[in-house]
């Protein structure tokens, strides 16, 4: 089954899909926070697109008001507040770039390709573009993953959790078509307060060891400590 | 509500009432199961296996919050933690326990994802409540790691409902547990393989399954005493729990394929090497809650494995097991607590002699470790016994294994025990008010559950085993 | 119009060699054109370059008394390898004889012959200069030919061959509509063809001073007729590149057959898109500043993940299993 048959939304899904992994990948090597976010910002923007695509040729409505949610929580809400978090705690000019970025980007083409291959098994030929964006969106969420395991910035680590909501959404919705909308409000409202909480967090790990590194905190190990 | 009182001896009292109607609530509700087999309603579904979980649940948080009254005010009058943390904690406390029993009772299992992660949002903050920096950090771990794992647990259910939509035709039953249950065999093996292991892999984080397990020593060490008993006694079962739920489905739909038993060896294998682990592990603590919290990983470990191992002995014992190990747990947490207040500190070279100066702590924590140790005449006794037989008639060699593993933590346990309890008492060690009540009735409870199961428990637990294994026991 | 005359396959292969080669400083002329306008100026008129190599092919070539045969031939092999690999590339017409060995692989063949006897070049005169040159030329294209090739196989891939001539056709017939492997690829390619022609933000073709110079200084010791290959050669590889994106991705216009009138729509076709390529390509120009040399590596670094990702995207989202 080739590309040119298919319907011109699905083709267009396609695309924007691609170009949301392709700012995942953007995301991951960025090493100004305030570009991180707003790659972050975009990608919400494309997965709110693929969304809406979606809704359109399905003629799912309940997915509009999930685009229009992610839309407002994804691409504004949340890159708004950690902007906002970012001027507080005086990072706005703060650049650290990855300490092996040929190696991470890499692992990152590695893991679409790992993803293709699990997902290869699992749905027969007729569904073959779902199965596709969901190989996209599972290598989405891997490199979200990778991204909170390279950076030690806790502010960059949370955009990669964020990123791994915004690559489970997006298989959420192509796969399926959309969660029931009960779900979905819940998976946004935990989001939203996780990202509250990360706020809370980030000033109380500044105030007890005075920077954002996240690998300076590592006194708890198993030889346990004097207390 | 609760974060709006201000006076902190009424939010202590209140605490404590609140979590007395919902337990009287889920009496209520276990008495109308077991009348009528499941009550369901409005997505929500109580069979035999949540309803006794619900009944612990909201148990343990009882006696908790009776426990948790005077000792949290001991807290903030020694400085450890703030008025409005006081008032966080007892807010938080109480959605903790209400995210719990949604998600035990809910029937959608998107709702279940939603719950568990608003469980561990809610305990977030408490762990770091006294902002210590090692406090700080293991809060940070726990939320990173725990996030990092539901999220791969959303991705599995995910897949879950992809599979359900090319069965279930109405797109709003698609996860629906009791839906879902009726039509298991007809879903396709393949995605359903592939989703069961991203969903044991999240809410396996949330278990403590070994390599996931790298938050929960350090989260449970570092919150407040009440909120290590709530998280090591309740949060664990209900992810457990969630497991247990989607092996079911997943068995009835690797029944005719290639590797039926896949789910099961699964478990099996993480249960195993949890349990090796953690008992190894325990030799090298230096931190009286760390211990325990890794002897909680091993007894986690051990559930998964007897939940793997399927057959209705095995199934029988595991939920055994985790009533008990709740309860035994919790009490264990509570007198860890005493004992840290008298010792001044949590580390277990200077904890001395607490027989002699405070009896009552004392032969708490004796009593807990010997119970969680496996000791006869205790509960935990019977159920790892149910174990090991089960174990020994179908696969023998992991009864082998099982027995030296538990060999292990018992030395473990018992060499640190030893000292603390019986040693001689540093200078200068008083006695704290201690409210042992909660502990006494935890571990009367298991000793009464260790030497004769109540027949309407045996009934309940035979339910839950015919509804996970499809086979009774009695 | 009347149909009557009409071209053997071999005449207009000859015929598009010929215009690649009068096309070339056109092309060069209009950029600057388009240039000098976005700063202001009024600039040289476009053909200005026609001028400046005629120029310089009535001037006399002095050569230092260090430079040898290589740099005596250099000229002319670069010339020569450069106008065959451009006239391959197809410019008005497809299924052209030289069709037949327009391989993407003989052309970056091409390409690279001319690039290593430039680099000779740069070197044999023993100038610092030279020598600088000629190693950062290296580096960038050790660079980009990766990526180039990767974008390349792309194409290739979704056209089943590496015929560029094919690539082209495939492109013409199949009325692809949106593909991500396109997109990238193309995104890929363009970024490879300013590094490779020289542009900001790469190189500045137009820089005087030698310290941030690439290409300019491997041919700083040319003069005379010399200087004048040299410089079409540079000019007939911008306009390869050009071809090669506007009409490997872009065809519509190209013809397939021989007959005058569709020759005349496909040069004008041509033609138009060239210079909305030219215009971007001041326009980028002006916008964006030169790089310094250190950060070339993750420029390309982009490309090479762009032309890999068309490949992936190909792979994973646009064919069955």
């Amino acid at each position: 089954m080739n590309l040119e048959q298919l319907p011109l939304l699905q083709q267009l899904m396609i695309v924007l899909a691609a170009v949301a992994l392709f700012t995942s990948f953007v995301l991951l090597e960025q090493a100004r926070l305030v570009a991180a976010i707003h790659a972050f910002a975009w990608q919400g923007v494309l997965v709110a697109m693929v969304t809406a695509v979606v809704a359109t040729s399905g003629g799912l409505e309940h997915l509009f008001f999930s685009a229009g949610l992610t839309l407002g929580l994804k691409a504004v809400l949340i890159p708004w507040m950690l902007h906002r978090l970012v001027r507080r705690l005086e990072l706005d000019r703060h650049s650290e770039p990855l300490r092996r970025p040929v190696l991470v980007v890499m692992a990152a083409v590695a893991l679409v390709i790992f993803s293709y291959w699990l997902v290869l098994p699992m749905v027969q030929e007729g569904l073959m573009f779902t199965r596709n964006i969901v190989a996209v969106s599972l290598a989405v969420v891997l490199i979200g993953l990778l991204m909170m395991a390279v950076r030690q910035q806790a502010v960059a680590q949370v955009l990669g959790f964020m990123s791994m909501e915004n690559g489970l959404f997006l298989a959420a919705v192509s796969a399926t078509g959309g969660m029931p909308l009960v779900v979905e409000l819940g998976v946004a409202f935990d989001v939203l307060v996780a990202m509250v909480l990360f706020g809370v967090f980030f000033f109380q790990i500044r105030e007890s060891i005075d920077s954002l590194d996240v690998d300076r905190m590592n006194r708890l190990s198993e030889r346990g400590e004097d207390l | 509500m609760l974060a709006g009182v201000p006076r902190l001896n009424i939010s202590g009292w209140l605490n404590v009432g609140i979590s007395a109607v919902t337990f009287a609530a889920s009496l209520a509700l276990a008495w109308a199961v077991a009348g009528a087999g499941t009550v369901a309603g409005m997505s929500f579904r109580v069979d035999a296996f949540n309803v006794y979980l619900l009944a612990l649940t909201a148990f343990v948080g009882m006696t908790t919050s009776i426990f948790s009254r005077p000792y949290m005010r001991h807290v903030r009058e020694s400085g450890r933690t703030t008025d409005r943390g006081l008032r966080l904690y007892h807010a938080m406390f109480q959605l903790f326990i209400f995210t719990m029993l949604l998600a035990l009772a809910t029937d959608n299992l998107g709702v279940l994802w939603v719950a568990v992660e608003g469980a561990t949002l809610a305990t977030v903050l408490l762990v770091s409540l006294y902002r210590t920096p090692e406090a700080i950090e293991a809060a940070w771990k726990y939320f990173i790691l725990c996030g990092v794992g539901i999220a791969l647990a959303l991705f599995g259910t995910v897949l879950l409902y992809f599979a359900a939509q090319q069965v279930v035709t109405d797109p709003a039953e698609g996860l629906t547990w009791s839906t879902l249950y009726g039509v298991s065999s007809q879903l396709p093996p393949s995605i359903m393989s592939l989703a069961f292991v991203f969903l044991l892999v999240g809410y396996g984080t949330k278990v403590g399954l070994v390599p996931m397990h790298q938050w929960l020593p350090d989260a449970h060490s570092e919150g407040p005493t009440p909120m290590s008993a709530v998280l090591s006694g309740l949060l664990l079962n209900v992810a457990l729990y969630a497991v247990v739920r989607l092996k079911i489905l997943v068995d009835g739909s690797l029944a005719n394929a290639d590797s039926p038993r896949l789910a099961g060896y699964l478990l099996m294998g993480f249960g195993l090497l949890s349990f090796l682990v953690a008992g190894l592990f325990l030799h090298r603590q230096r931190d009286i809650k760390r211990m325990f919290s890794y002897s909680s990983i091993e007894h986690m470990g051990l559930m998964t494995f007897a939940f793997g191992l399927g057959g209705p002995l095995a199934t029988f014992g595991a939920l055994l097991h985790m009533l008990v190990h709740s309860l035994t747990k919790s009490a264990i947490f509570v007198t860890v607590g005493h004992a840290a207040h008298i010792a001044g500190t949590q580390n277990i070279d200077h904890i001395r002699g607490l027989i002699r100066t405070q009896p009552a702590v004392g032969w708490g924590l004796l009593l807990g470790v010997v119970a969680i140790a496996g000791f006869p005449p205790f509960g935990v006794f019977t159920s790892e016994f149910l174990l090991l037989s089960a174990t020994m008639q179908t696969q023998p060699w992991f009864a082998v294994v099982l027995l030296i593993g538990l060999a292990v933590a018992f030395a473990g346990l018992l060499r640190y025990l030893q000292p603390m309890v019986y040693g001689v008492a540093p200078e200068g060690q008083r006695p704290v008010s201690a409210n042992m009540l909660p502990v006494m009735i935890h571990l009367g409870l298991v000793l009464w559950l260790g030497l004769a199961i109540p027949s309407f428990l045996a009934a309940w637990l035979d339910r839950a085993t015919d509804l996970i294994t499809g086979a009774h026991l009695l | 119009m009347d149909h009557g005359v009409s071209l053997s396959p071999w005449g207009l292969a000859l015929l598009q060699a010929l215009l690649y080669a009068v096309l070339a400083p056109l092309l060069a002329g209009w950029v600057r054109k388009i240039k000098a306008w976005l700063q202001n100026r009024r600039g040289a008129s476009p053909l200005q370059p026609y001028r400046d190599l005629y120029k310089l092919f009535a001037k006399e070539a002095r050569m230092a008394h260090t430079a040898s045969l290589v740099f005596r031939a250099a000229p002319y092999i670069v010339f020569a390898a450069t106008w065959m690999a451009v006239s391959a590339v197809p410019l008005i017409a497809i299924g052209l004889p030289t069709g037949a060995i327009a391989d993407v692989i003989v052309v970056a063949g091409l390409l690279a012959l001319a690039r290593f006897f430039l680099a000779l070049a740069g070197m044999d005169v023993g100038t610092a200069f030279g020598g600088m040159g000629a190693s950062r030329e290296m580096f960038v294209s050790a660079l980009a030919e990766p990526a180039m090739l990767m974008a390349i196989f792309t194409l290739a891939m979704i056209a089943h061959s590496t015929n560029l001539s094919s690539v082209a056709d495939y492109q013409l017939l199949n009325e692809s509509g949106l593909r991500p492997s396109y997109m990238f690829a193309l995104a890929g390619l363009v970024l490879v063809a300013i590094a490779e022609t020289g542009r900001i933000p790469v190189d500045n073709p137009s820089t005087h001073l030698e310290l941030t110079m690439i290409h300019e200084a491997m041919i700083l010791e040319y003069s005379g007729r010399h200087l004048a290959l040299m410089e079409w050669a540079a000019q007939l590889k911008l306009l390869l590149y050009g071809a090669l994106l506007v009409n490997v991705f872009l065809p519509w216009g190209i013809t397939r057959g021989t007959d005058m009138s569709d020759l005349w729509l496909g040069l004008a076709a041509v033609v138009i898109k060239l210079a909305l390529l030219g215009a971007a390509l001041a326009l980028s120009e002006t916008v964006l500043a030169k790089m310094r040399l250190f950060r070339v590596p993750a420029f390309l670094n982009l490309a090479l993940l762009l032309a890999l990702l068309g490949l992936l995207s190909h792979v994973i989202l646009e064919v069955g299993a």
